[in-house]
């Protein structure tokens, strides 16, 4: 690993988070480094996207805390998290279909002027998103029909890399994947999981939710393994320890 | 329709493998098209159409006719199509233009200048948009429709209760009798406030940040929220701007008739309500621009004027425009059909 990684861009500490009587996180903890996948696996209702949407500033915690590159955080809200360099990819895209990818890469971040103006009053500075949008497509390699069409237009696979593209533009220390794989057919989760090696090439610190074995010894540097709300385990996956991971998942022994 | 245009669409970017998807994707991209321009097809069809069959329609007299009794639809129905586009609905309009004009017709007695007087209906209007955004956003109301529907009946009944037993209220200044009832080289000037109010909604829409919201809060909600745009505020604010053009839309009919009443703008809310979705914007919200809003409404005040000059039956102007808001709303729903067959031909393309 790189000398950067020796400190962790995002550590959780002792994260607690309960809804009424669910006592949806215990205690967890997780730290994420640059230039590192971050397989984030358990079963369904371990806690993973509760976890997910501390992070992201969509939950807020009851215990514990966020440091992000050893600071304390509040995360209020998305926005707030978006703000502290933090970048979500959620699990239903949060794209706009009467949108065209580059409006969509900018909703909400519009390239406007003059600043004096408040923002929702500014003027829109069209070609330059338009620009910046389709530059960061060819450096992706993301193939698109056509760059002027409302996304209403685009498949599973490019809504996908669209929503994966928009998330690298800003992120500037995490980006977080919530089974980004998981309504896609083969071809298309192949481009998507390029997508992902090349968040982390660029020295991201990439924190991957996803149910698939193959995808997790493919890409994972480290799994994260939650259940009932507790960390239970943490190891580097390969071909070798799969069982291993499973078990860990299911908490039983296969 | 759709299916009709089985040939090739030289300009839709097509891969040379597989005739046969080749062939349907460019059914499919012309039937979108069509759909695109289907309103205002069907808007030339109908100029045509009547053009032949009443030789009066086309003379100049009988178009200004048009434009000055289409003018207040079509500015109020601006406002409406902005508050459509972000999934939601103003019941109100009709009734908060007659607050409006009798608003402005009681400020006449109190002065004599127009700008104040017109500055009082925009308030009015503004005031009455106000409330409607405010007490659903913040009233954590479900839909507007139901706070929209409340403000049509208060406003109305103040309108009312404030005139004091009179249905019309006589008396405007000249200024604004003229914008609503005067005109330059035989067009209307309310044509060129049609104009004003079309070119400062396109400026807000088209141009800032604001309008690139209002199509984002339509499109996706929750996404809209997720990616840190103000959601509460823009939905206030195309309220606010529903009501103002309800209020400019009273400036010009109490300028044309030189009078405010109680009475004014029975029905407003589903004229312009039809004009948006007849002139093709998407009722679901987040589809749509200010050229389908006033497509509509010139639709409408042509099928009225036309079957006035045939003289045909009230009653069946009522169906007529009935009968269009069907294909209108069936025309959306296969638009969203053919998008939906455009994702699955994305999908089976080679990478």
């Amino acid at each position: 690993m790189s000398p950067a990684a020796a400190s962790p861009v995002l550590a959780v500490r002792d994260a607690d988070k309960r809804f009424g009587a669910v006592h949806a996180l215990k205690g967890v903890s997780l730290e994420a480094f640059r230039g590192e996948v971050l397989a984030l696996l358990g079963d369904n209702g371990a806690g993973k996207s509760t976890l997910v949407k501390c992070i992201s500033g969509v939950h807020g915690l009851d215990g514990g805390e966020v440091l992000l590159d050893g600071e304390r955080t509040a995360l209020h809200s998305p926005a707030a998290a978006r703000r502290a360099g933090i970048e979500t990819v959620y699990q239903d895209l949060a794209l706009f279909d009467n949108l065209t990818p580059a409006q969509n890469f900018y909703c909400g971040r519009e390239i406007a002027g003059p600043r004096w103006l408040p923002r929702g009053l500014r003027f829109l500075n069209a070609r330059a998103m338009d620009r910046e949008a389709a530059a960061v497509i060819e450096r992706l390699k993301v193939s698109l029909p056509r760059f002027d069409a409302p996304v209403a237009l685009m498949s599973g696979g490019q809504r996908q890399a669209i929503a994966v593209a928009r998330a690298t533009v800003f992120a500037r220390k995490v980006v977080i994947l919530d089974e980004p794989t998981a309504a896609l057919g083969l071809r298309e989760s192949r481009k998507v999981l390029d997508l992902i090696a090349q968040l982390k090439a660029e020295g991201n610190a990439v924190i991957l939710i996803t149910h698939n074995m193959e995808h997790v010894v493919e890409l994972a540097d480290r799994a994260v393994v939650l259940r009932q709300g507790r960390k239970v385990g943490e190891l580097r996956p390969s071909r070798d320890n799969q069982r291993q991971l499973v078990s860990m998942i299911v908490g039983a022994e296969v | 329709m759709a299916k009709s245009g089985g040939g090739n669409d030289g300009s839709v970017p097509t891969l040379p493998s597989r005739p046969r998807r080749i062939a349907e994707t460019s059914a499919v991209a012309l039937g979108l098209r069509l759909l695109a321009v289907g309103p205002l097809l069907i808007l030339l069809l109908l100029v045509a159409v009547v053009g032949l069959l009443t030789p009066n329609f086309l003379k100049p007299i009988n178009i200004s006719n048009i434009l000055a009794q289409t003018a207040v639809i079509a500015i109020v129905a601006i406002g409406q199509h902005l508050v459509i586009l972000t999934r939601g609905i103003d019941l109100s309009v009709g009734a908060n233009l007659a607050l409006a004009t009798v608003v402005g017709a009681l400020a006449y007695r109190v002065t004599d200048s127009a700008a104040l007087v017109m500055l009082a209906m925009l308030a009015s209007g503004a005031a009455v948009g106000a409330v409607n955004g405010l007490v659903y956003v913040f009233g954590r109301l479900p839909h507007p429709f139901i706070i929209t529907l409340a403000t049509l009946s208060i406003a109305r009944g103040v309108a009312l209760e404030v005139a004091i037993g009179h249905t019309t209220m006589r008396g405007m200044p000249a200024e604004i009798a003229a914008l609503g009832g005067g005109n330059l080289w035989g067009i209307p000037n309310s044509f060129f406030v049609v104009c004003a109010v079309v070119a400062i909604a396109l400026i807000m829409v088209r141009a800032m940040v604001w309008g690139r919201w209002i199509y984002a809060v339509g499109g996706k909600p929750e996404a809209a929220v997720q990616m840190g745009i103000p959601v509460k505020w823009v939905l206030v604010s195309v309220y606010v701007i529903s009501g103002v053009c309800a209020g400019v839309g009273a400036i010009v009919l109490a300028g044309r008739t030189e009078a405010g009443s109680p009475l004014y703008g029975n029905l407003l809310e589903l004229d312009t309500i039809a004009a948006v979705i007849i002139g093709g914007a998407s009722f679901l919200g987040g589809r749509g621009h200010i050229g389908h809003a006033l497509v509509g409404a010139v639709m409408i005040g042509i099928i009225r004027n036309a079957l006035n000059l045939l003289n045909v039956d009230a009653f069946f102007q009522m169906i007529a425009i009935g009968l269009i808001i069907v294909l209108a709303v069936e025309a959306d729903v296969l638009r969203n059909h053919l998008e939906a067959k455009v994702r699955v031909l994305q999908a089976g393309r080679a990478p």
